[in-house]
């Protein structure tokens, strides 16, 4: 059977069969070409309604949905948990209820409670996107992640992929696990024993502690935030103690592969998980992961907008 | 009443057989005071059941639920006597409160719990004797959990002064922190905090050894983990007063249930892994769990539609219960008696209730049972005020056909 | 049709445009994805002065996205500036007329050219929006149940156009 997208939500990648997430990638391509031209504009999704509704804070997340609807030319409203009632005691469910009765077509959410995407799904008409979900999933994330490789490396599969740092509390991190392991990547997660647990194991990954180990023979290394909002002061010593001993500085860059691809979701802490030098150096291709979100934010607005209903 | 022709089943007299019950002036008696008889053929006859551990929710929110509604659950799940917890607004922690539950309308016999801790806060003991006097059958801090291991201690030492067992909701607070499920493959999966089963054993554990310095009953309440009952298998191995409730909802369903973030799966003590839920129905069948209880536990609907993180702890379970605990039997895990002891003796012997035995002269609390009476939960038609059960539309066999009272049926 | 048949009509196609667009270096051909694309190509280089090609998808300019779901988009590539130029835009089969409308809408976004010329292989008919070709390779009326195929040996293999009942 020809691939092909059925969903008319993205609650997560979980869901995703390998073969719905490479025809994503590839109408991706297409949505990047648009940017590409001066009038970066189609109008595919004229006169539809995209609500941003992102409870939990999020600056650039927000501005490539907003701009990714834009260039589709659909109506944006951007809703942040300050500005909205939830401030005074609304619920989410009657919060969305509110903006159904707005006749929105999509709703891009982003939340800090693990779930609250499939909660919303279950009640709303609308089309679901999950923008990141407590600490379960980011699935644009993974997409461009994956997207990203594809275009420097032609494939995912084969590939060795490093995960680096915070990965218990990391949504980013599940999100692509699922992804990469679907797409047969080999997977790597690196990191202090108390962030990166044993568990992972059971997901299809490699599971180590020593970031040399982790990062030798590795295509891709995708380094994560260390997380202060979501994480206990338990957890970790210290930041200090974190960069000297999983942070990618100019020494520990030497012993990787001369063709390594170093990615990150962003916001930086240049000099922490990695020095400001490798930040900036041909290998990384941090811009172009935020280039290629752009891209695949608008092949799954495009997609999803078109997407049957689903149970 | 006559009750004719019924299976009876009476552990604390050793009774398994065919044979009329008569009851005359609210008593099983020897012959009955009228002309009514029950045609009790096919159906099973057992004393009315107890169910040790539910929540009425008054005082205090009595939007979620009352003495009265929750007592028609129990009337309707075959129980004649609930135990009810404290964890009340306010906190039954003082004469008052125990007054007011005991004066509300009810339709089964209800026997409140006081607090160990005033406020449930684990800081400062609670007026026990006075709540002793008031009528209390226990204490617990149910819902929460006396952290303090000297203060538990007392607890339990002034409690024995009273012959009053002490029940506990095993929950090491930094251990368990925000979890909201069980810490497993689940947990990590969907991104929830978990909430590791070591956060019960710990207290079980703690449990055991304070049972054994004071000489004195502790009952681990909703015991979900399995080494936890692997630590009071060997712990009345020894003797210790220690003893041990499951939940229906904890031997029947596993953390997966999760998966779809339904607020109806989220409880406290969480839903665990299928080797937690074999250990259960190991330590059912061979008598370290002693007693089953539902932990009804009500919440209103737009409590509970939110997101999973943020939605209370809880779900209901009275008119569930008998049919998911027949499973057992069905699965030849427990013979039909030693199943009802877990409804009838034990918990009556444990709390010292003059309840669950049909010897004559006993209160003619009765319970009349089809264990193969096939039908589907629909909890839009529940007597409770809630609607949070994982159970609607599952279809059940085995159901209380008439529940009686002091010789008054109740319900049928 | 078949392969001489298709051959014969492009050439004349050709010759056409030609004609009708004496200041040749304005000329730019657009193939609409798939089959336009290389129709356009071979018209193109039947006229051997290099005129420039490029290959369009409508997918992201189409009206109706709701009702079919589950489209299939690529990146259109157009290579030189439209801005000026007498476009000829071609595709195989003109029916409805909408995709027409599409393709016209998304050159527009990439420039304002000096005229559109529309080239197709087949006329089918029935047209739902006033849109007419400049240049046809065969009228072929058809009842609405009918479906008018073409192959293309640089898609398909072979050459030629069938009618399916």
């Amino acid at each position: 059977m020809k691939p092909t997208w059925q969903h008319k939500h993205l609650l997560g990648i979980q869901e995703l069969s390998a073969d719905e997430i490479v025809f994503l990638l590839d109408a991706a391509k297409a949505f990047k070409e648009v940017g590409e031209r001066s009038v970066k504009k189609v109008p595919s999704l004229r006169g539809k309604t995209i609500i941003n509704l992102f409870i939990e804070p999020s600056t650039r997340t927000r501005t490539s949905f907003e701009l990714a609807a834009k260039r589709l030319s659909a109506d944006v409203i951007n809703i942040t948990a300050t500005s909205s009632s939830l401030v005074k005691g609304e619920t989410l469910k009657d919060t969305a209820l509110n903006l159904q009765a707005l006749n929105a077509d999509m709703i891009v959410i982003r939340h800090s409670a693990a779930g609250a995407p499939h909660f919303l799904a279950k009640f709303l008409k609308a089309s679901v996107i999950n923008a990141g979900d407590g600490a379960h999933e980011h699935p644009t994330q993974a997409l461009l992640d994956a997207f990203t490789i594809r275009e420097k490396r032609g494939r995912i599969q084969g590939l060795n992929v490093t995960i680096l740092g915070d990965i218990l509390y990391s949504r980013v991190a599940r999100s692509n696990i699922w992804l990469l392991t679907k797409l047969g990547a080999h997977v790597t997660l690196a990191g202090p024993s108390t962030l990166v647990p044993r568990v992972f194991e059971e997901f299809g990954c490699r599971v180590t502690h020593d970031i040399e180990e982790a990062i030798r023979d590795a295509d891709v290394i995708n380094l994560l935030r260390i997380q202060h909002e979501r994480q206990r002061k338990t957890m970790f010593p210290s930041i200090g103690e974190y960069t000297a001993m999983y942070g990618l500085n100019k020494d520990r860059f030497t012993r990787t592969k001369p063709d390594v691809l170093i990615m990150h979701p962003g916001p930086i802490n240049r000099g922490v998980e990695i020095d400001s030098d490798i930040a900036d150096s041909v290998r990384s291709v941090i811009l172009e992961q935020v280039t290629n979100g752009l891209a695949v934010r608008m092949a799954v607005l495009f997609l999803c907008a078109g997407g049957k209903h689903e149970d | 009443m006559k009750i004719k022709n019924g299976h009876v089943i009476d552990p604390a007299n050793g009774i398994d057989e065919i044979r009329d019950i008569c009851i005359a002036a609210g008593k099983i008696a020897a012959a009955s005071d009228d002309n009514e008889v029950i045609d009790a053929t096919g159906k099973l006859v057992v004393p009315g059941l107890i169910d040790m551990h539910v929540h009425l929710r008054e005082p205090g929110r009595s939007d979620k639920e009352t003495v009265e509604t929750g007592t028609l659950c129990a009337a309707r799940g075959g129980f004649t006597s609930v135990v009810c917890m404290p964890n009340t607004s306010p906190v039954a922690d003082n004469t008052g409160t125990i007054a007011f539950i005991k004066q509300r309308t009810a339709h089964v016999n209800v026997f409140p719990t006081g607090a160990i801790t005033k406020e449930l806060k684990g800081e400062e003991l609670a007026p026990i004797g006075s709540l002793k006097k008031a009528g209390i059958v226990a204490i617990t801090d149910d819902g929460h959990c006396v952290q303090n291991n000297d203060l538990m201690r007392r607890a339990v030492e002034y409690a024995k002064m009273f012959d009053l067992p002490v029940l506990d909701h095993c929950q090491d607070y930094n251990l368990v922190a925000d979890g909201v499920v069980h810490e497993g493959y689940w947990s990590n999966a969907l991104g929830l905090r978990g909430w590791p089963a070591t956060g019960e054993d710990v207290i079980v554990a703690r449990n055991i050894l304070l049972a054994e310095l004071t000489d004195w009953c502790i009952h681990c309440q909703h015991i979900t983990s399995a080494r936890s009952v692997q630590l009071i298998r060997e712990a009345k191995q020894r003797d210790v007063k220690i003893s041990a409730e499951a939940c229906p909802h904890h031997f029947t369903l596993t953390d997966e249930c999760v998966k779809t973030y339904d607020t109806n799966f989220k409880m406290n003590p969480p839903l665990r892994t299928e080797r937690d839920r074999q250990a259960l129905l190991e330590g059912l069948a061979d008598g370290t769990i002693e007693i089953i209880g539902s932990d009804h536990a009500p919440h209103c609907n737009y409590e509970k539609e939110v997101e999973f993180d943020v939605a209370p702890f809880g779900i209901t379970g009275l008119e569930t219960e008998l049919a998911l605990s027949l499973e057992l039997v069905r699965k030849k895990l427990l013979t039909m008696p030693a199943l009802i002891e877990k409804f009838t003796t034990k918990p009556a012997t444990l709390l010292r209730l003059k309840k669950g035995t049909l010897s004559v002269g006993a209160d003619a609390d009765v319970t009349i049972i089809d264990p193969d009476f096939e039908w589907t939960y629909d909890v839009t038609q529940s007597a409770s005020k809630s609607r949070n059960s994982p159970f609607h539309g599952w279809p059940l066999r085995g159901k209380a056909l008439r529940t009686i009272i002091g010789g008054v049926t109740k319900f049928q | 049709m078949d392969a001489a048949a298709i051959t014969r009509a492009l050439t004349r196609m050709a010759h056409e445009i030609d004609e009708r667009n004496p200041d040749d270096a304005g000329i730019a051909f657009i193939g609409i994805r798939t089959h336009g694309v290389p129709l356009a190509q071979r018209l193109a280089s039947i006229l051997k002065h290099n005129f420039p090609t490029g290959e369009l998808d409508i997918t992201m300019h189409r009206d109706d996205i709701a009702l079919r779901g589950a489209p299939v988009v690529g990146p259109s590539h157009v290579p030189f500036d439209v801005t000026g130029k007498t476009i000829v835009l071609v595709d195989d089969v003109l029916f409805t007329g909408r995709s027409i409308r599409a393709a016209l809408d998304e050159i527009t976004d990439f420039g304002r050219p000096k005229q559109i010329q529309l080239a197709v292989l087949i006329d089918r008919g029935h047209r739902e929006l006033p849109i007419r070709p400049d240049y046809v390779g065969k009228n072929v009326p058809t009842a609405l149940a009918e479906r008018v195929t073409v192959r293309l040996t640089e898609v398909d293999g072979k050459d030629e156009v069938m009618i399916e009942r």
